[in-house]
């Protein structure tokens, strides 16, 4: 009896500590591709970080007399038609693509979010014409009006990642919209309100904490299609400019040379699909651990 | 029924406002001046001025816009820079050519995702199964200009199976009817020319297939795992009815709803990824037109071909949810 009388504050102790965030991590870690994904997010960040001190070469070392030369145990993945090294730009070339990609959803997740908030909680007038202008933005392929801002901004990686941003507002304002219109009719929403605390704290300290796991998840998902966006603009000239090793820059490069020199095209492919595999793996087993519901 | 499209159609008539507002402004913002581009570098400041009068590029903003909008109704896209052609007649071919191969890519997503959606479900688990779930990943995971690369490296410069680009053999060109290429070499009785067409259509095709199959294969198990798992399934079983009956007469048919959403949306995206499928194979769509007039500058065509783009993206979208109320009558609509 008094062992069991010993025990019972520390179950009670050890169930306090396992909240939400540890219960999705547990599930998180269950899911082998979700672990998978992770990694390999994990492994090209690192790469975007130590790649460029890793590389054998620069980012633009050109030598015509090893020019278009295969794969081999000196060029692991061959040189291009400048007689670069590929291996030593695609290396380089991470940081790029994952900067874009994540400062991209970043930027669109918090000017999303801004608005999505704003049009729910306040509704009326304010989320019309939010509303609006989202239904609006998102009446547009989204590739199209990328190209769109890019022609008006001029052609760069920093305003390919500008306009990245802003065609994904929508999608990240509209999620947190819905999830606020939930979260606004919530007991303990109408509680705060009953005791008097105003709509800017309720919104920092209820709102947006309980909006946070479908912005990460979201947020996981889109880096995915942010690289790939990054690398279309970049492939069609809209986006980073030569020397830039940016993986669809090269690709749209390599493009001339593919009877010759197929190396150089396959493996900036292969590292943008790598990586957005990795991303949409990690965004999946999030969006299981986090949110459960939002499961299809 | 009726009540809802009405509402919906009405409901679209701020949205396509909104996107003639965008479209206008874009061109506005866009850097350069129009009259410049048109006369060339060694233009005059009179003639430049001149010009900028007759298209009434020196009117107030909004006299600029509600000349524009006029135009648009009744039926005047505006001449291109590049051609000196009225828009309007010139975009057909380009319109007919995207749609052609956006069909066909939409046909081999909807028979190549479907089923491998249902035989990964029927047989779940199984080495299919993952297969076929790890060929999905990597198919939405795939930036699709470098699927269309490696195409060409592979069909068609090493094996030299299939045309590398283009809609058309250059030698003997189709006699466009209705620009559908299919449809005309049939009309008239050159088989061996549609042959070609199916040719040339293969690679831009499967390129631009690639994510809808993937998505379709994808949203398919899930649903029918979910269908499979019911009593009206097991009773059917139960009956002795076979494997395959079960699934394609009585499951699919309550399966396919949610598919049928995806479908209609990735119709609409589609004609995002024409824009990059288009460029690589020189295919002369709506995109390519679009894309090419981005490098000329040819401003008009821009902001109609946006505009063109946005309204179709738009229509499917409403066609797709209007589509369900035939399909779903669970569906209600208030």
């Amino acid at each position: 009896m008094a062992e069991l009388i010993r025990n019972l504050p520390q179950t009670a102790e050890q169930e306090k500590v396992a909240g939400p965030w540890k219960e999705a991590w547990r599930s998180f870690r269950k899911s082998k591709s979700a672990v998978a994904g992770a990694g390999i997010v994990i492994f090209f960040i690192l790469v975007a970080i130590i790649g460029p001190m890793l590389a054998p070469q620069g980012i633009n070392e050109q030598n015509l007399a090893i020019r278009l030369l295969p794969p081999s145990s000196e060029y692991w993945f061959g040189t291009d038609d400048l007689g670069r090294d590929v291996l030593s730009r695609i290396l380089h070339g991470a940081r790029l693509s994952l900067t874009v990609g994540i400062s991209a959803v970043i930027l669109s997740a918090f000017f999303g979010s801004l608005l999505g908030i704003i049009a729910g909680y306040y509704g009326r007038w304010i989320d019309t014409i939010i509303s609006r202008v989202f239904d609006i933005m998102l009446a547009f392929p989204s590739i199209l009006l990328a190209i769109a801002v890019v022609s008006i901004l001029g052609p760069s990686l920093r305003n390919a990642l500008i306009a990245i941003a802003i065609i994904n507002i929508p999608n990240f304002g509209r999620l947190i919209r819905s999830r606020v219109l939930a979260i606004k009719e919530e007991e303990y929403i109408h509680a705060a309100k009953a005791i008097g605390m105003k709509n800017s704290r309720i919104l920092w300290r209820h709102i947006l904490p309980n909006s946070m796991t479908p912005i990460i998840v979201q947020g996981t998902l889109a880096i995915a299609t942010a690289i790939i966006e990054a690398a279309a603009l970049g492939f069609l000239g809209l986006g980073a400019e030569a020397p830039q090793p940016e993986w669809g820059k090269m690709l749209a490069d390599a493009r001339m040379f593919l009877l010759n020199a197929p190396w150089a095209m396959i493996f900036p492919g292969v590292a943008i699909m790598l990586t957005v595999i990795g991303f949409n793996l990690m965004g999946d087993g999030l969006r299981d651990a986090l949110d459960p519901k939002m499961k299809n | 029924m009726l009540h809802y499209i009405g509402k919906r159609l009405l409901h679209l008539i701020p949205v396509l406002f909104g996107m003639t507002i965008i479209v206008f402004l874009i061109i506005r913002a866009i850097p350069g001046d129009p009259a410049q581009v048109i006369l060339g570098q060694q233009a005059t400041a009179e003639s430049i001025a001149a010009l900028r009068d007759a298209l009434g590029l020196n009117n107030p903003w909004y006299v600029q816009y509600f000349d524009y909008l006029k135009n648009i109704f009744t039926g005047d896209l505006g001449d291109s820079l590049r051609t000196s052609r009225p828009i309007s007649s010139e975009v057909w071919p380009y319109l007919a050519a995207t749609f052609e191969l956006a069909f066909f890519a939409m046909l081999i997503a909807v028979i190549v995702g479907m089923n491998a959606g249902i035989i990964s479900a029927w047989f779940q688990n199984s080495w299919f199964d993952y297969t076929a779930m790890i060929i999905a990943l990597v198919g939405v995971s795939m930036p699709i200009f470098w699927l269309g690369l490696m195409e060409q490296w592979i069909f068609s410069i090493s094996l030299d199976w299939l045309p590398t680009s283009g809609r058309q053999e250059v030698r003997d060109p189709v006699t466009a009817v209705t620009h559908f290429y299919l449809i005309d070499t049939l009309i008239q009785g050159r088989f061996d020319q549609f042959i070609v067409v199916v040719k040339h259509l293969i690679l831009p095709g499967v390129a631009l297939a690639t994510i809808p199959t993937a998505i379709i294969a994808r949203m398919t198990r899930a649903s029918m795992l979910e269908v499979i798992r019911s009593d009206y399934i097991r009773t059917a079983r139960a009956k002795g009815q076979r494997m395959f009956v079960v699934i394609y007469k009585h499951a699919l048919k309550n399966a396919l709803i949610p598919v049928l959403t995806v479908i209609g949306l990735q119709t609409g995206l589609l004609l995002g990824g024409a824009i990059l499928t288009e460029t690589i194979f020189s295919w002369p769509g709506v995109g390519r037109y679009l894309y090419e007039a981005i490098g000329y500058r040819d401003y008009p065509v821009i902001q109609s071909g946006i505009l063109i783009i946005a309204f179709l993206f738009v229509m499917i979208n409403l066609l797709v949810d209007v589509l369900y109320t035939a399909i779903d009558s669970r569906i209600k609509y208030n």
